[in-house]
């Protein structure tokens, strides 16, 4: 019924944004000994309500159980399986590649050829700013290993469902008071229940 | 303060009296001064004081589980509010609704290490269904209003609010909230439904089995088992939730459960589970459990469907409107093979006839009226009451099931006296887990509880954990013998002016026990037992259901005859 392959999952989960929401989400994902893969959290168009994408690592059923306890979570607003849509990711990376003379202009061209930008030069390496999705990504570390990879940061993936509805319900609990959202565009009405990412059996 | 100064601390009571709640138990500290002063302005709210702040969750557990209730507990910061983890966790596992309030120290202190400072969020956070920290005093009144709501809404649980000192004493203003409407439970899909009715329909050999999520479904449950005429398991949660008196009645489950409904699951092709989350002491090996069946599980919970046992059709949704659309085309039909197995399994049961804890329990909860509350502690006498009670109706049964707290029953059944003080709390408890929290004989001293009847079957050990030891350790009895230490219980009782009745032989039990229901006060009865008396049936952990051993083994038997000396106890 389910895929029992271990997958990357792509997840978004739209929270409340208080002090220690965070802390909820990853001890109960510790607690349940799913391992997060990536992270990455910022604000969105609404005041308090942040959106996380996080990439879970497990079967089906694993991303499937660890999804549904934290949609029981009081914080979390709404929870978004990219996999079950489709939708746009990226992921910014800073790359520092160590250089040489000879090594300098092949390094510039691969950089070009994948639009990564230049953002620090020193004399024994360059910084690139790379921004994409993973596949780009890996890609462009792959091309760049052998000249000597000295460090890199990456952002973890960000994601949004393609299309024109937005995923944050019209009604978020905040602070105990029941806020009605504006549509985030005009015409469009914002998705009620729709986007729970939990397939539904039920 | 005057009477005419509305604070934060007094805000806290005007919303709990505007939610109905009129009994609260705690126990003061620095941290919360100002709501027990704020108390003083509220005479209509009875706070009950504790001897521990465990005794008060504990308490309030037992309120709650009596009657479907809320119920709430004050704490103080840092050492006491610690205190209350246990019981949280306690009603995490039991999905018990409780508000926990907790004073904190002063905002500008928060995070300095202050005097009796903890995180009490950061450490209740795994084991709160939501807790919060109020930051400003105007918040206060609201986010009190929105944890009783989520603590009784869904799958009910503990929540906890944090409330530092100065915005108990700050000034407040703004209105004191309404009671949130209780938001009404998913109802089951129509296809769900249907596909249920269809297996049930084609069944020949169908088990019902209920958990402690039915237990306001229990009505519902009943008319659906007797429709169709299938018959009924109730889990340890769920005890009460089918009448033990009616034939379709097969016991409870798991690792203590009858031969019948053990046989029942291993044998069924189609299991309907209500309201139960599929507990590793209800299933045995996972892989074992019900391998012919078909299983149809309603709960509320998502998260617990499909969780450890693969489901064929789920249903979410109320247990109530579930059980009431299962009723209807309900199709009764004879399935005599099926029901002539049974029987020849529920004739496995044995009523103990030895004298020892399971002649004594037999004893007591055959005294038990329809309206009686027992309580149980945790160990081999919790899983005898569950064995041997029969209840006929829910909310007569409270046990600390998933997290197995020792100390659990002797304050619950306090909590429980509280609520419906016409009615009597026994309690059944080990010589172990009473001494956990036994300092509460002090609350029925103070409130003059005359309801509670406490048993302790005393048989000088941690009897669950040296059965243990005896099948699996090879008799190692390493640190369980608690008889050359126990005190004098009915001297015990005696110094909080309880008063205490004993017995240690069948010939004298049915005297004593009649005497100490007849009191007119709350009473304490002591039944001394053989030491070595196990509690079977057993499923060994990690084993399947169908590996059940079915009666004491004969090489534990000679250990039973006579009592070892303290000396043959240590060294043995």
């Amino acid at each position: 019924m389910t895929d029992p392959t271990p997958r990357d999952h792509l997840v978004s989960a739209l929270v409340r944004d208080e002090p220690r929401v965070l802390t909820r989400i990853t001890s109960l994902f510790g607690r349940r000994g799913y391992n997060i893969k990536s992270l990455s959290v910022g604000s969105t168009e609404h005041p308090g309500v942040s959106r996380m994408t996080f990439v879970v690592t497990g079967d089906r059923g694993v991303v499937e159980q660890a999804m549904r306890q934290l949609e029981k979570l009081h914080d979390v607003i709404n929870i978004i399986d990219h996999s079950l849509e489709k939708y746009v990711d990226r992921e910014l990376v800073l790359v520092k590649v160590a250089i040489t003379p000879e090594s300098r202009v092949e390094v510039r061209q691969i950089a070009e050829d994948f639009r990564a930008r230049i953002v620090d030069v020193g004399r024994h390496a360059l910084t690139f700013e790379v921004t994409g999705d993973e596949g780009k990504i890996t890609a462009f570390i792959e091309q760049m290993r052998p000249f000597g990879i000295l460090e890199t940061m990456r952002t973890g993936r960000v994601a949004l469902t393609r299309g024109s509805n937005a995923d944050i319900p019209t009604h978020v609990y905040h602070a105990g008071e029941t806020q009605a959202l504006k549509p985030a565009v005009e015409g469009v009405e914002p998705r009620e229940e729709r986007a729970r990412g939990v397939p539904n059996l039920f | 303060m005057t009477q005419g100064e509305m604070t934060g601390a007094k805000a806290l009571w005007a919303t709990l009296v505007g939610h109905g709640i009129h009994t609260v138990f705690g126990y003061p500290g620095g941290a919360i001064m100002p709501v027990y002063d704020a108390l003083t302005f509220y005479p209509e709210v009875r706070h009950i004081l504790t001897r521990h702040e465990q005794g008060a969750v504990h308490a309030a557990e037992g309120w709650a589980k009596a009657t479907g209730e809320i119920g709430v507990c004050l704490a103080t910061s840092g050492p006491g509010a610690t205190n209350l983890v246990t019981g949280l966790a306690d009603a995490m596992m039991d999905s018990v609704p409780i508000l926990a309030i907790t004073g904190n120290v002063a905002r500008h202190l928060m995070g300095t290490d202050a005097f009796q400072e903890a995180d009490i969020t950061g450490i209740t956070l795994p084991i709160t269904k939501h807790n919060y920290v109020v930051r400003e005093v105007e918040e206060l009144p609201r986010i009190l209003a929105e944890a009783i709501r989520i603590a009784r809404s869904g799958r009910p649980g503990p929540v906890l609010v944090d409330i530092p000192k100065d915005i108990q004493l700050a000034p407040y203003s703004g209105d004191i909230p309404v009671p949130h409407a209780r938001p009404e439970a998913p109802a089951p899909a129509p296809e769900a439904i249907e596909r249920a009715r269809e297996l049930l329909r084609n069944a020949n050999k169908p088990v019902i089995i209920v958990g402690g999520g039915s237990l306001d479904a229990a009505a519902e449950i009943t008319a659906l088992a007797r429709a169709w005429q299938i018959p009924v398991i109730t889990t340890l949660m769920g005890l009460g939730a089918f009448p033990a008196s009616d034939p379709l009645w097969l016991g409870m489950p798991g690792m203590h459960g009858s031969v019948a409904a053990n046989r029942a699951i291993s044998e069924a092709d189609v299991l309907l589970g209500i309201g139960l989350r599929f507990d590793d002491r209800v299933t045995g090996r996972v892989s074992g459990f019900a391998p012919n069946a078909a299983i149809i599980h309603v709960e509320l919970d998502a998260a617990e469907i499909g969780k450890i046992v693969r489901t064929h059709v789920p249903v979410r949704g109320d247990a109530a409107a579930a059980a009431r659309l299962l009723s209807e085309g309900a199709q009764r039909r004879d399935r005599p093979e099926w029901h002539a197995q049974l029987a020849r399994w529920q004739a496995r049961t044995q009523k103990p006839d030895r004298w020892g804890a399971a002649y004594a329990v037999q004893a007591v909860t055959e005294r038990l009226r329809p309206d009686d509350i027992l309580a149980s502690d945790v160990g081999q006498h919790q899983m005898l009451a569950a064995q041997l009670a029969r209840f006929e109706r829910p909310r007569r049964w409270l046990n600390s099931g998933g997290l197995g707290t020792m100390g659990f029953g002797f304050p619950a059944a306090i909590g429980a006296a509280l609520a419906e003080p016409g009615v009597r709390s026994v309690v059944i408890a080990g010589d172990g887990g009473f001494q956990m929290t036994a300092q509460e004989l002090a609350t029925l001293k103070k409130y003059d509880i005359r309801n509670v009847k406490i048993c302790i079957i005393n048989n000088a050990y941690l009897g669950m954990v040296r059965q243990w030891q005896e099948l699996f350790h090879e008799r190692r009895y390493s640190e369980v013998w608690l008889g050359d230490s126990n005190p004098d219980f009915l001297k015990l009782a005696d110094a909080y002016g309880v008063p205490g009745y004993r017995a240690d032989s069948a010939e004298h039990l049915p005297g004593a026990i009649d005497a100490w229901l007849a009191d007119p006060k709350s009473a304490l009865l002591e039944v001394v037992v053989p030491h070595e008396h196990g509690v079977f049936p057993m499923v060994p952990a990690g084993a399947a259901l169908s590996e059940m051993i079915e009666q004491e083994p004969a090489r534990s038997i000679p250990g039973n005859e006579r009592n070892p000396t303290a000396e043959e106890a240590k060294g043995a």
